[in-house]
């Protein structure tokens, strides 16, 4: 398949929907649940360990903005397929949406659920009441519009599977006003997340504070989604038995590293002319996370460094846990190590509140498995030879 | 075939070029004091400790008491900080074993409630409005019924004001709001009504730094004259002025507020640890405004975006032409 | 428990009777108030019992000064015992200006004699200021100075009890300026007097001091300025019975207004409760409830056993608060709040990432075993094998 156009039609994917995976996740599934129900009865300080020194735990920054930074791959793919016009990773596009939509959909269910007045939730759309200089306001409305925008870039395959094809031809004459807004807004919204913190003012350590952090966020949350596609392909191929392209996913890691270099060069480049780069050098837990979180990017840069160790399925996964882990760093340090709350205030999630996202997690994962087993999301398998079947 | 990336870069730097000319942005403007704020002086050298000014407040404001582990019983309302049920506090700072007041080795006593900040960060980042602040009196208001509950607010204040109930089934934010509810029938801040010494004093902004300028300007020990109350009220009593730092909380810190303290403490002791002058809420609106101003620049790139998504779902089949489709090729999205 | 009393020590309640007057029942009842109005331990009032039933009256010699004999009208007032039974059946009254029916050189000699009689034994009471500017002529009793005749009584006393603020620290008489040099007996001795201040002091003080004289032989626990921490050792803001309008900001503003009316703390009126030591709201006077002292019908404390609060201060003006250090619930700046790690939050976590880093792994090393990709170039073989 390499260099050429022609890729087999998606199809669903068939095969058994009750594993003992799909049990588990179930399970993980039903006590997140019941923690829900829990803190819509009892309060959120009943199931989480939030307080007014850490209002966002990890509902808020884990479910939310890491979660819909891990979310980025339909951003990341329709970038790169529909803006910059490389039609050979078109074959990507549709699972990144699916694992997009899933992940957006469970994140803003989960920030819901966060919300301590969530039957209020309508007043961020509604004229009367909302704010506009709020960045939450602009970050509610961009993400729910893409969301609907996804589900709507999802139509197609969803008619194809009931054969609705004459349906599916009409949608697809506006689909490219879609495809705009699904590039559009994620680049609003995920630049927000960043932008959420600016107000914050010194409350945010220097090593993290900057006028450029919508910049940051989105160059990383790109990175993130590139990652992801190749995580969630990585993952697919070994626990589905399917094959890996390695022509595309080496296309996507080159891309990657492109965007590595670029959030080096923003991030260094950022602290330099602000002065701040000192910091990172003041012993204490604030610099080590610091470190941690930028060591990050550069063992993936390492692993992508060559087109040689790009075609290697094995480095391309570590470069894409890599990268993924040091967005998911890079957050809880914007949202956590460096927020500076004040003398004598304690957080660690509790249990259940680890519970509750993992039940998130969970319901997403169970959902993907489930769409991608009987929806034509994944291209369909060619009849590969023997030594092609994966242990 | 289609616009390339060169092609599709020159069209969106054009574009972005063209909004960014076409609506220069300032910086968001520097807000001012409205011309009627109204807000509190306390001193910390009046205080004594006797907390009416709290007990005053949970009354008019329906507060529940707060028990404390420490404390140890469900007889005393004994709150260790402001919280979703207590939006005033006396706190003791104790520094040694000394007996003396207002002294780095003895003790003193300060009062947490809402600032009412000139260019309020609550108010900026509030995504429903809940948050406003009133345009003649300046006071910072909340409204349960608009509120969503986010604790954004929670998060970007710089004092650490506004609180949430995390123990209630439908929760809410809590704060001072001045006891507006109480100025239509002509009175004002409970807290300052209160007050046996007048450490609490409510009044015009205007009023309130004058009388911070008088008190600063004499020399400490010097009997003079102190209004309880509010200011230019007749129930004054005659006592010493103490030596205060020199330096008014809230004059200058985040862009200003509305409620101004005099301590003789270092008020870092007084965990109001040093803030800047800049308001965030002015950094974070300039911000958003030289992004997004009249949605010029989002538009421009949608423009330019859409443009060039039609020429790529064309160039991939996606457009609702007639099918091409032969075995093998892709049937795309 | 009386009957235990009777029983340990045999003590003859009839007799007492008969010399006090009191049935035993208000005896004992007048030792126990006693012993817990000297903030004496439980039994105490055992000793106390035995000790005044004992024969040998102590001899009291009391002079007066510059005084307006408030002290002892003061005492006069007293109920518990009475004073006639105080002077006749417990102590010794062997000098008394103003009791006294003896006057002149009789009164003065009957005084020597007592002094002579009892050396070294008998309590030297003082009521009143003593002058001790121009070799303190201001004051003299029988051609002697006060300042003299102090010095010789107190020579031979067992011990010194200045009653009322006069005698303790110069009272009314040492106002500004001070025009005859004024001073407390303390000052005048410059050895520990027992002060016993206030304007005028509670007689109680000065009867469970003397009863405590009686019982212990030895005088109560003193505070810096020499008195008893049981009467002084307490601000009346501390136990005063409208502490709790005063904690919840209700305040009399004007006599007669509504809060005054109601009872309100009257700390805006200038109270000096705050920063004035005294048992009043305990102890109060004359037995007639709260109705009898200076707060409790409706006046500011006027801070009369405090030298430099009486009559130096202003009547309305503010007092400072002598409070002491806060309580403990008294919020610091910055209190620990929140819950951190926890043991099980912090297992759960290390076992997710742990899962999370297993499986990466796992998937890794699948993935480095992957057989080539069909259409992969069989020069590249190599690399499959990756890792």
């Amino acid at each position: 398949m390499a260099g050429s156009d022609a890729h087999p039609a998606p199809a669903p994917l068939g095969g058994k929907l009750i594993t003992p995976w799909t049990v588990f996740l179930g399970l993980l599934s039903l006590i997140g649940l019941f923690f829900i129900g829990k803190r819509l009865i009892f309060g959120i300080g009943a199931v989480s360990n939030i307080n007014d020194g850490y209002p966002w735990g990890i509902w808020m920054v884990y479910d939310l903005v890491i979660g819909a930074a891990l979310s980025c791959g339909g951003f990341a793919m329709a970038l790169v397929v529909y803006v910059f016009n490389k039609g050979r990773y078109h074959p990507l596009v549709r699972p990144a949406l699916l694992a997009s939509l899933f992940g957006y959909t469970l994140a803003a269910t989960s920030l819901f659920f966060d919300l301590g007045r969530y039957w209020n939730f309508w007043h961020v759309f509604w004229p009367r009441y909302a704010q506009v200089n709020s960045v939450i306001f602009e970050l509610a409305v961009c993400m729910t519009a893409y969301i609907l925008v996804m589900w709507i870039e999802f139509t197609p395959t969803v008619m194809e599977k009931f054969g609705m094809y004459g349906l599916r031809k009409k949608l697809e004459k506006w689909l490219f006003f879609f495809i705009a807004l699904g590039v559009l807004l994620p680049a609003m919204h995920q630049s927000s997340l960043g932008s959420m913190l600016v107000i914050f003012g010194e409350q945010i350590h220097p090593l993290w504070q900057t006028p450029v952090l919508p910049l940051l966020f989105l160059i990383s949350c790109l990175a993130m989604g590139y990652s992801m596609v190749i995580f969630e392909a990585s993952v697919s191929s070994v626990g589905f038995r399917r094959p890996l392209e390695m022509d595309i996913f080496s296309g996507v890691g080159q891309v990657l590293k492109w965007f590595l270099i670029a959030y080096l060069v923003a991030r260094f480049g950022d602290l330099i002319w602000r002065g701040a780069l000192g910091y990172a050098f003041v012993p204490g837990i604030r610099s080590v996370m610091f470190w941690i979180e930028n060591i990050l990017v550069v063992i993936p840069l390492v692993l992508l460094w060559t087109p040689r160790l790009r075609r290697n399925p094995q480095k391309l996964f570590l470069a894409a846990v890599a990268m993924a882990l040091q967005g998911m760093i890079y957050r809880i340090n914007c949202y956590f190590t460096a927020y500076v709350t004040g003398d004598g205030w304690n957080y660690f999630p509790s249990l259940p509140e680890m519970m509750v996202s993992l039940g998130f997690i969970a319901m997403e994962i169970l959902a993907f498995i489930i769409v991608v087993r009987l929806l034509p999301v994944l291209p369909a398998q060619e009849p590969a030879p023997k030594a092609a079947a994966a242990s | 075939m289609g616009m390339d990336r060169r092609n599709f870069l020159k069209a969106a730097a054009g574009g972005t070029l063209a909004a960014t000319c076409a609506a220069p942005v300032e910086a968001r403007e520097k807000r001012e004091m409205p011309q009627g704020a109204v807000g509190l002086l306390f001193d910390g050298t009046l205080c004594i400790g006797c907390r009416a000014c709290m007990s005053a407040c949970k009354a008019e404001n329906d507060l529940a008491p707060e028990f404390n582990e420490i404390e140890g019983s469900t007889y005393w309302d004994a709150p260790l900080d402001i919280s979703g049920h207590t939006i005033n506090i006396i706190k003791a700072y104790v520094g040694g074993d000394s007996d003396e007041k207002d002294t780095l080795d003895g003790y003193a006593f300060t009062k947490l409630s809402c600032f009412h900040c000139v260019d309020a960060s609550c108010v900026s980042c509030c995504p429903v409005g809940a948050m406003t602040k009133d345009s003649v009196s300046g006071i910072v208001s909340h409204s349960k019924d608009a509120c969503i509950g986010c604790r954004y607010c929670v998060a970007a204040c710089p004092f650490g004001v506004p609180r949430f109930t995390y123990d209630q089934t439908f929760p809410y934010i809590a704060k001072c709001q001045l006891c507006k509810h109480r100025m239509a029938e002509g009175k004002y801040a409970a807290c300052a009504e209160v007050c046996p010494t007048g450490a609490t004093l409510y009044g015009p902004v205007k009023e309130l730094k004058k009388e911070i300028a008088r008190r600063k300007a004499l020399t400490p020990g010097t009997e003079t004259e102190f209004p309880r109350g509010h200011i230019g009220s007749s129930d004054t009593f005659v006592g010493p002025v103490a030596k205060y730092i020199d330096h008014v909380w809230g004059e200058k810190e985040i862009g200003g507020t509305q409620v101004l303290h005099l301590s003789a403490v270092p008020f870092d002791k007084l965990d109001k640890k040093p803030l800047p002058d800049v308001a965030p809420a002015n950094v974070s609106e300039s911000l958003q405004g030289r992004i997004y101003h009249g949605m010029i620049a989002p538009i421009a790139f949608l423009g330019a975006l859409v443009l060039v998504a039609k020429r790529s779902a064309k160039a991939l089949g996606e457009a609702g032409e007639p099918d091409h489709t032969q075995a093998g090729d892709r049937k795309g999205e | 428990m009386h009957a235990q009393i009777q029983e340990q020590h045999s003590i003859d309640f009839d007799a007492i009777e008969d010399r006090l007057g009191m049935s035993r029942r208000d005896f004992l009842k007048f030792c126990t108030v006693t012993a817990s109005t000297l903030g004496l331990s439980a039994g105490a009032e055992a000793a106390i019992a035995k000790a005044i039933e004992s024969a040998k009256r102590p001899s009291v010699i009391w002079l007066h000064f510059q005084e307006c004999t408030g002290c002892t009208e003061s005492l006069l007032r007293a109920n518990h015992p009475t004073l006639e039974r105080l002077i006749l059946d417990i102590i010794s009254l062997d000098y008394h200006e103003t009791l006294f029916a003896a006057a002149g050189h009789q009164a003065e000699a009957a005084r020597h004699q007592a002094m002579k009689d009892n050396k070294g034994k008998y309590l030297l009471v003082v009521e009143g200021a003593i002058p001790v500017k121009d070799n303190g002529i201001y004051c003299k009793i029988g051609g002697q100075t006060a300042v003299d005749m102090l010095k010789e009584c107190a020579a031979d006393a067992a011990a010194v009890v200045a009653i009322g603020s006069c005698a303790s620290w110069g009272g009314v008489p040492s106002t500004k300026p001070n025009p005859t040099g004024s001073e407390g007996a303390g000052e005048v001795l410059g050895k520990t007097v027992v002060n016993l201040p206030g304007c005028p002091p509670n007689p109680y003080n000065l009867i469970s001091t003397v009863v405590h004289y009686l019982t212990f032989n030895d005088l109560p626990a003193l505070d810096t300025k020499g008195r008893p921490k049981f009467a002084y050792g307490r601000l009346i803001h501390e136990n005063c019975e409208r502490r709790g309008h005063f904690d919840a900001g209700r305040f009399a503003k004007e006599f007669g207004d509504e809060g005054h009316r109601k009872g309100w703390c009257l700390y805006k009126l200038g109270c000096k409760g705050p920063e004035t030591h005294a048992n009043c709201p305990a102890v109060l006077f004359g037995d007639v409830s709260n109705a009898s002292w200076p707060v409790g019908t409706g006046h500011p404390c006027i801070g009369c056993t405090e030298e430099g609060i009486v009559f130096t201060k202003p009547i309305h003006a503010l007092a400072e608060l002598k409070t002491v250090t806060p309580p403990v619930f008294f919020a610091r700046p910055a209190e620990e709040r929140g819950t951190g790690v926890t043991f099980a939050a912090a297992a759960a976590l290390a076992a997710i990432a742990g899962a999370a880093a297993g499986g990466t792994a796992m998937l890794a090393r699948n993935l480095g075993k992957k057989a080539p990709e069909p259409g992969q170039d069989a020069a590249r073989p190599a690399e499959k094998k990756g890792g």
